[in-house]
């Protein structure tokens, strides 16, 4: 991958509920991304298959924040 | 997520209208051409028959019985004595003609080709996608309009040509309207979606009228005039017209007339008719009014910027609101707008009358609707009695309502001074485009405001117009003033520093009275003084028995208290001070204590003085700050004066030499590169030509030429002169300007490359083939004072022209990117924890920003600026880089 796309980490499902709570929102509610997306096809070569309705971690870097870290569930095509 | 729409469109047909239909939908059949008789009634069955609807109020609609406001109008019909062809369909009626077969009324199509062709349809159908269907239709036209023999009837067709605008011709032989209808009639059903039209809804034979719908009466209101005369609108005059020739042409068809007389008059109704939907039909003549002046018939009611769409639909108009020129007025505050006496009388505040503006309200009144010629006092418009009728104030009654008011009434009071008022100029690009106000009555008729507030709005005043609206609520006032309002905009969002600042003469203004702290005799102190509401004066010093005000005493005045900043000036590190120390700016517990004030310090969006008020003592204070500052500034160039022209270029004889030689030196020495080139001596850089290795070399001699000769004339320019003042206080343009005006003008260049394009191997026929030196390339060694010989001027306009041309193109299109960019986001909010969410409650950051910062109160894009910080709890000496 190349440097500037930020790193995406695969959320375990025993953890997405604890996160979905500390966020305060709806599974459905957060922003998509498609499992075709370049980016998943690359993750899952190292955590296998990613179903459709998985959460990803986004974790980017910020001139003000630091880090920060965004969350995206995974939809199909 | 599913969204709930209470009522959607969710499909729009447009299908044609049916003889019976127009029939049907008819309430009356209009027979006669006239409208009124002689006592002004409306004729029966004429073109004003009441059953059409009503126009006059207190008259009820012979049809529903509704009066003026109630009824919608009903259309009534005329039969046409002989078919006409619709303008709107010509080009349908053209492609099916040439489409099917004259004969038997099918596509000219094999069984087979037609049937594949169908299955398309609904294999698209399916899918449901207009433009796939288009292309289809389209496709099948131009397959069957090839065909000449039919293959369901073996009929020989013959080609169809359109005569425009309404002529078609078989052969040269003319087709006339019914001819066309009754092939149209044999077209079969089934065949009718391959051409484009829904069985369901439209018939081709519809596209020719045989009964033509004339629309209600309020489509076309008879006007009356003051003088009582009557003017009927643009559409029944049209209607008139195509009655009067119908009427015509059935008596001599039933009379057995010529055929020629029939065929013209024939002819003569397809013109109304064609006039009557379209004005503008090419190959047409428009009609005309008896002035001469063409008549607005149905297409143009719709077409153009002035069309309903355009005009009526997207374009509504606003009340209490006001339009005028824009122009300056320093001694107001930068929250306040001028609002000239006579729009101020005409737009109004309604207020209801309670207990707490009881006394006031009634005086308005008892003021009446003003006279201009008097001081502005504002007055009252109308007032409005409990039971909601409306009475008008005049001079006369003005006192007797003033007794009655009660308690509940409203009153429309005038403008007065203090009212909170929108401010607006197009294109609104930013928020800051449209920005609350706070009225000032004043006289004239232009709206007036501090030059400062310029920039957010980007108005100049070479014939500006701006908008103004009153609000009218307690809310949208409250509103208007904690997030509208000028001060409350002062930090723009875009980049987090002052949007607002000083400009040109302000800048220059206090450059003059701070640069090398000059003495201010005791009287032009005063004066200078004299414009800024000040507590004290400063200490003035005694020179030779006289007495002196110091100019940075005097600034130091408007300075909030406790200000503690040092920084660099515009003048930095290449001051033209002697003892270099004017570049740096310290201030000193509200002293300025060194440093010339510049466009570094007060300027707009990089003024630091300025940005350091505003946030350290907010923004009432930071627009205290400004209007002071303005103030100031008009005191002090009035004492000092300033005035610049073309001789503020002149530069002596011998500066006049070295740039000669500078610009001889250049061509010199791209001819020698270019001798080089040719004698195969010059290497290739990196990633280039042989050929733009030459011309990167030539370019960057030719851009030290200008540089070496801006050196030159800043040398020989000093202080004393005007616009080197502007240049290095940063008020307006910079030492290249005046470089090129007084010295080398430089290379011209297209796309950053030299000119090269042009005739055969040279730029212009001046010069000779091959030539590829500097003069042939676009070099300026003229000045802009001594002129531009013939091949510069061209070469000069050929750049300026790229610039405008650029100009054009970017706005246009970062435009257009713009929209896209609002039509995406609009209704995306913050919610109230911050995050950022769709209509549909979707997140799309889960924090602002996706670090919770409001870029206006970032420091230059950082949250928190910690170096202010440290200064301000421990002092200057550990804070910032010193």
């Amino acid at each position: 991958m190349h440097e500037m796309v930020p790193e995406h980490w695969l959320i375990p499902v025993k953890e997405e509920e604890k996160i979905l709570k500390l966020l305060g929102v709806a599974k459905g509610q957060l922003p998509k991304i498609r499992k075709s997306d370049p980016v998943i096809k690359t993750l899952e070569k190292v955590e296998g298959e990613i179903v459709p309705g998985r959460i990803i971690q986004i974790v980017r870097k910020s001139r003000t924040r630091g880090i920060a870290k965004i969350y995206r569930t995974v939809i199909g095509e | 997520m599913k969204v709930e729409i209470s009522k959607g469109i969710e499909e729009l047909k447009f299908a044609l209208l049916s003889p019976e239909e127009i029939r049907r939908m008819s309430s009356v059949k209009v027979i006669t051409p006239d409208t009124y008789d002689d006592d002004g009634y409306p004729i029966e069955k004429g073109l004003m028959d009441p059953s059409m609807g009503v126009i006059e109020p207190g008259l009820k609609c012979k049809t529903c019985g509704g009066k003026v406001d109630q009824c919608p109008g009903h259309f009534g019909h005329i039969e046409l004595a002989m078919p006409v062809v619709h303008i709107g369909f010509i080009k349908e009626i053209y492609s099916i003609l040439s489409s099917t077969c004259s004969n038997c009324g099918r596509i000219k199509l094999p069984e087979e080709k037609l049937k594949e062709y169908f299955l398309r349809i609904q294999d698209t159908n399916n899918r449901l996608s207009d433009i796939e269907y288009d292309d289809i239709v389209s496709e099948v036209e131009s397959d069957a309009s090839e065909v000449v023999i039919c293959p369901h009837c073996h009929f020989e067709n013959q080609k169809v040509a359109l005569d425009k605008p309404t002529t078609f011709r078989e052969e040269g032989k003319k087709l006339t309207p019914k001819e066309i209808r009754e092939r149209f009639e044999k077209i079969q059903k089934d065949d009718l979606p391959l051409i484009g039209l829904d069985p369901k809804v439209a018939r081709p034979e519809w596209m020719i009228l045989t009964v033509f719908p004339v629309p209600p009466v309020n489509v076309r209101p008879t006007i009356t005039l003051e003088t009582g005369e009557r003017s009927e609108d643009d559409l029944t005059h049209k209607l008139v017209d195509v009655i009067r020739i119908n009427q015509r042409l059935r008596e001599n068809r039933d009379q057995g007339s010529p055929q020629l007389i029939i065929e013209d008059l024939w002819d003569l109704l397809q013109y109304h008719v064609t006039t009557y939907f379209d004005n503008q039909t090419p190959g047409t003549p428009p009609a005309r009014h008896r002035s001469g002046r063409s008549l607005k018939t149905l297409v143009q009611r719709l077409k153009g910027k002035e069309g309903r769409f355009r005009s009526n639909l997207s374009g509504k108009r606003v009340n209490f609101s006001a339009r005028t020129v824009i122009s300056p007025e320093p001694f107001l505050s930068i929250n306040q707008v001028g609002v000239p006496a006579k729009a101020a009388r005409e737009l109004t505040v309604t207020e209801t009358v309670t207990q707490h503006n009881f006394e006031k309200l009634k005086e308005l009144i008892k003021n009446g609707p003003g006279k201009e010629e008097e001081v502005y006092r504002p007055g009252v418009n109308y007032v409005y009695r409990a039971d909601g009728s409306r009475i008008k104030i005049s001079d006369k009654n003005a006192s007797e309502v003033a007794e009655k008011m009660e308690l509940g009434w409203q009153v429309e009071r005038q403008l007065e001074d203090g009212d909170i008022v929108l401010f607006n100029r197009q294109p609104s690009l930013h928020r800051m485009s449209m920005m609350a106000h706070e009225v000032k009555v004043l006289p004239y008729r232009t709206f007036r405001f501090n030059l400062a507030v310029c920039a957010p709005y980007n108005a100049d005043f070479d014939g500006d117009e701006m908008n103004l609206h009153v609000l009218q609520s307690q809310e949208a006032r409250a509103e208007a003033e904690i997030l509208m309002k000028v001060q409350e905009n002062f930090l723009s969002p875009r980049f987090g520093g002052p949007i607002m600042g000083a400009i040109h003469d302000h800048i220059t203004a206090l450059f003059l009275l701070t640069y090398r702290n000059p003495l201010i005799p005791l009287e032009a102190g005063l004066h200078i003084m004299s414009y800024v509401n000040v507590s004290h004066t400063p200490e003035p010093v005694e020179i030779d028995g006289k007495k002196y005000f110091r100019g940075r005493d005097i600034f130091s005045l408007i300075l909030p208290e406790g200000v503690n900043l040092e920084f660099r000036g515009k003048l930095g590190d290449k001051s033209l001070d002697p003892n270099g120390t004017e570049g740096t700016i310290r201030i000193e517990d509200s002293k300025l204590v060194n440093g010339a004030i510049d466009e570094n310090a007060i300027g707009q969006s990089k003024g630091a003085l300025l940005d350091y008020v505003l946030r350290k003592y907010g923004n009432a204070e930071g627009a205290k700050f400004l209007d002071n500052l303005t103030r100031l500034a008009a005191g002090a160039i009035s004492y000092t004066g300033f005035s610049t022209g073309i001789d503020d270029e002149d530069v002596p004889g011998e500066a006049k030499a070295q740039l000669r030689e500078v610009g001889n030196e250049s061509v010199q020495k791209v001819e020698k590169l270019i001798e080089n080139y040719k004698a195969g001596l010059i290497g290739m850089e990196p990633g280039k030509t042989l050929e733009d290795t030459l011309e990167s070399m030539v370019m960057k001699v030719l851009s030290q030429a200008r540089e070496k000769s801006s050196e030159i004339a800043s040398h020989y320019l000093g202080m004393d002169n005007s616009t080197v003042i502007m240049a290095r206080s940063g008020a307006r343009a910079n030492m290249m300007n005046l470089a090129q005006m007084a010295g080398i003008i430089g290379q011209q260049s297209i796309r950053g490359q030299r000119q090269h394009r042009g005739y055969t191997n040279r730029t212009l026929p001046h010069f000779e083939k091959g030539d590829i030196g500097a003069y042939a390339r676009g070099f300026v060694s003229s000045s802009y004072k001594e002129g531009l010989n013939p091949t510069e001027y061209f070469f000069h306009a050929t750049g300026g022209r790229e610039g405008l041309v650029d100009i054009a193109v970017r706005t246009s299109r970062s435009g257009y990117m713009q929209r896209r960019l609002i039509n995406a986001l609009e209704d995306l909010k913050v919610s109230e924890d911050g995050r950022v969410l769709d209509t549909e409650n979707s997140v799309i950051q889960l924090e602002y920003g996706e670090d919770g910062t409001d870029p206006s109160r970032s420091f230059e894009g950082e949250s928190v600026n910690v170096n202010y910080l440290i200064k301000e709890m421990f002092g200057n000496k550990y804070g910032g880089k010193k």
